[in-house]
């Protein structure tokens, strides 16, 4: 990055962020910016402040110091231009909802409070779904779905806002195979469409095939920039505090088959 | 014969009014809070009544909406400054207020026509006797008589729920499903919060006359939970629960008849007999679709 002005405002600039959960600080003085048409991994371990930093950014945990700027401009001017995508264990899989309402609700956004979705906007929804392979599962409620299926569900949802910038919360956690692969297929059309994408991962063994860019946290940023040069060793070391061995691993398998086990027995 | 139209027509409004707000209650896992608001509401109504004099219809719903909002930003401000648990906090607040509504009711018992049983039971059976009536000025008898107060004040609140769902479902639908996700929509989620609680208030206190502070609370919550175990959508959660509902005054009116006993406590009973019958019949349902399976 040069400092010399460049016409266009990054997709996100992060600076000087502090948050604090139940009075302990969780991140301190967090800045970093990124470039435009990437796909970006917030990387670090259980526990590091990724989820919150994903959540402060949103303005859906409140932040104690610092700002996020989006194209130059506060979150509010900005808001439908963002997509964000929950953990799923976040979300209630329970309620009485089926999957081409869900992803209608990416339109509401646009929509005034009286107003109905209109056939442009079933239109978009119904692409959206299309793209992720899930049109034939339209009518089905949102708790017959298997895990996969239901972040692609989600997926959708935030195609559907025709958002620039795409923040999701571990889209690949306990997710099948084919899911996977349909995420990264969704990612090169994103980027090829000139869209950047945040995502927080868990996964270091993908890392660097996935995604471009590698922001390593723990409670402060630890790097910023390219995979090729902040995937090192040292980096690694200093986010994961040298205990990045096999310990650490097998909790992240655990978590990972516990977490599917949970939603194959839903 | 007129009397019992009356009757029916009242509980059924007062069920249905109850099942669309409890189905957001339940969808937003604030069933204690309708619990909380349908109490504390008493001191709404007392207070109103003891200020203005008057039980002029606006009046009432002003006050209760007023303590109704109170309540549930009491019970939040509590759990976030207080740090105490949340659903303590809703205990704390609505027992209190209660407590002074029942205070407030036994010290000024001459004034106000609300007995405390009254206030906790409700007596749907003695509504008709308390009329509305267009002109005449202040002699009651004077004027056209238009039917039960009860009646109306339940239509009104009825109809301005059935409004609020029809024009705000999709941000309804949306704040219910995952506030978070509202939120990164641009949706206040903070109104809609207390835009419900408003909606709820309004209910009970129109409900207050026919089910008693007690008995309102199971109109609230159980047919809206009938229908959460069976709806696929919000839309279908919405028309089951107002079935549901409906289904419980018919068999309760029934029953209360046969037994010569409360009606209200009846559609109560009913209401919860219909959610055990819907939870056997689904685990039955689950039971044969095991059992087809395991033979395949």
């Amino acid at each position: 990055m040069t400092n010399t002005h460049s016409k266009k405002f990054p997709p996100l600039s992060v600076n000087n962020l502090s948050m604090r959960y139940h009075h302990k600080p969780v991140l301190t003085d967090v800045s970093f910016e990124i470039p435009e048409g990437k796909t970006i991994a917030i990387v670090g371990p259980n526990g590091a402040g990724k989820s919150t930093l994903l959540k402060g950014i949103m303005g859906l945990e409140p932040i104690m110091d610092g700002e996020a700027r989006f194209f130059g401009e506060p979150l509010t001017h900005k808001r439908l231009a963002i997509a964000y995508v929950p953990q799923r264990e976040e979300i209630d899989w329970d309620f009485p909802i089926n999957v081409f309402d869900v992803v209608l609700m990416g339109r509401h956004g646009q929509l005034k409070l009286w107003q109905r979705p209109s056939a442009i906007d079933r239109e978009i929804a119904q692409h959206a779904l299309e793209d992720l392979g899930m049109w034939d599962y339209k009518d089905r409620q949102i708790s017959e779905l298997s895990g996969g299926q239901q972040q692609r569900v989600f997926l959708a949802r935030a195609l559907a806002q025709k958002a620039s910038l795409y923040l999701m919360d571990e889209p690949f956690a306990g997710v099948d195979v084919s899911t996977e692969k349909t995420i990264i297929e969704l990612f090169k059309t994103l980027k090829a469409q000139g869209k950047t994408i945040i995502c927080v991962h868990h996964d270091l063994n993908t890392v660097g095939e996935y995604f471009d860019w590698i922001i390593f946290i723990n409670a402060r940023l630890i790097a910023a920039g390219p995979v090729h040069t902040v995937l090192t060793k040292e980096n690694l070391n200093k986010t994961y505090g040298g205990r990045l061995s096999l310990l650490n691993d097998l909790t992240e398998t655990m978590y990972r088959t516990q977490l599917n086990k949970a939603h194959d027995q839903e | 014969m007129i009397n019992d139209i009356w009757i029916l027509a009242t509980a059924s409004l007062v069920a249905a009014a109850c099942a669309l707000v409890g189905v957001f209650l339940i969808l937003r896992r604030q069933a204690l809070m309708g619990d909380a608001i349908s109490h504390s509401v008493l001191l709404g109504i007392v207070l109103a009544y003891l200020i203005t004099d008057s039980r002029a219809l606006p009046i009432m719903l002003g006050g209760a909406v007023i303590i109704g909002l109170l309540t549930a930003w009491l019970s939040d401000t509590l759990n976030r400054v207080g740090k105490l648990q949340n659903d303590a906090s809703i205990g704390i607040v609505f027992t209190l207020f209660f407590a002074i509504g029942v205070i407030l009711v036994s010290l000024y018992a001459g004034q106000i026509d609300l007995d405390q049983e009254c206030v906790l039971y409700g007596e749907i059976a003695f509504i008709p006797f308390d009329t509305l009536h267009i002109g005449g000025g202040k002699n009651l008898d004077d004027g056209f008589e238009i039917g039960p107060r009860a009646f109306w004040a339940i239509a009104v609140v009825f109809i301005i729920v059935l409004i609020s769902i029809i024009v705000a479902f999709n941000r309804l639908q949306t704040v219910a499903f995952h506030p978070k996700l509202a939120l990164s929509l641009g949706i206040n989620i903070v109104f809609w919060h207390y835009f419900l609680m408003t909606l709820v208030s309004m209910t009970t206190v129109a409900s207050f006359d026919a089910v008693g502070a007690i008995l309102v609370v199971a109109l609230l919550v159980i047919p809206a939970s009938s229908a959460y175990l069976i709806a696929k959508s919000l839309k279908a959660m919405l028309w089951s629960a107002v079935a549901y509902s409906q289904a419980s005054v018919a068999i309760g009116y029934t029953l209360a008849y046969q037994l010569d006993s409360s009606i209200s406590a009846s559609i109560a009973v009913s209401a919860g007999i219909l959610l055990c019958l819907t939870v056997a019949l689904l685990e039955i349902k689950k039971q044969r679709q095991r059992a087809t399976a395991t033979a395949q």
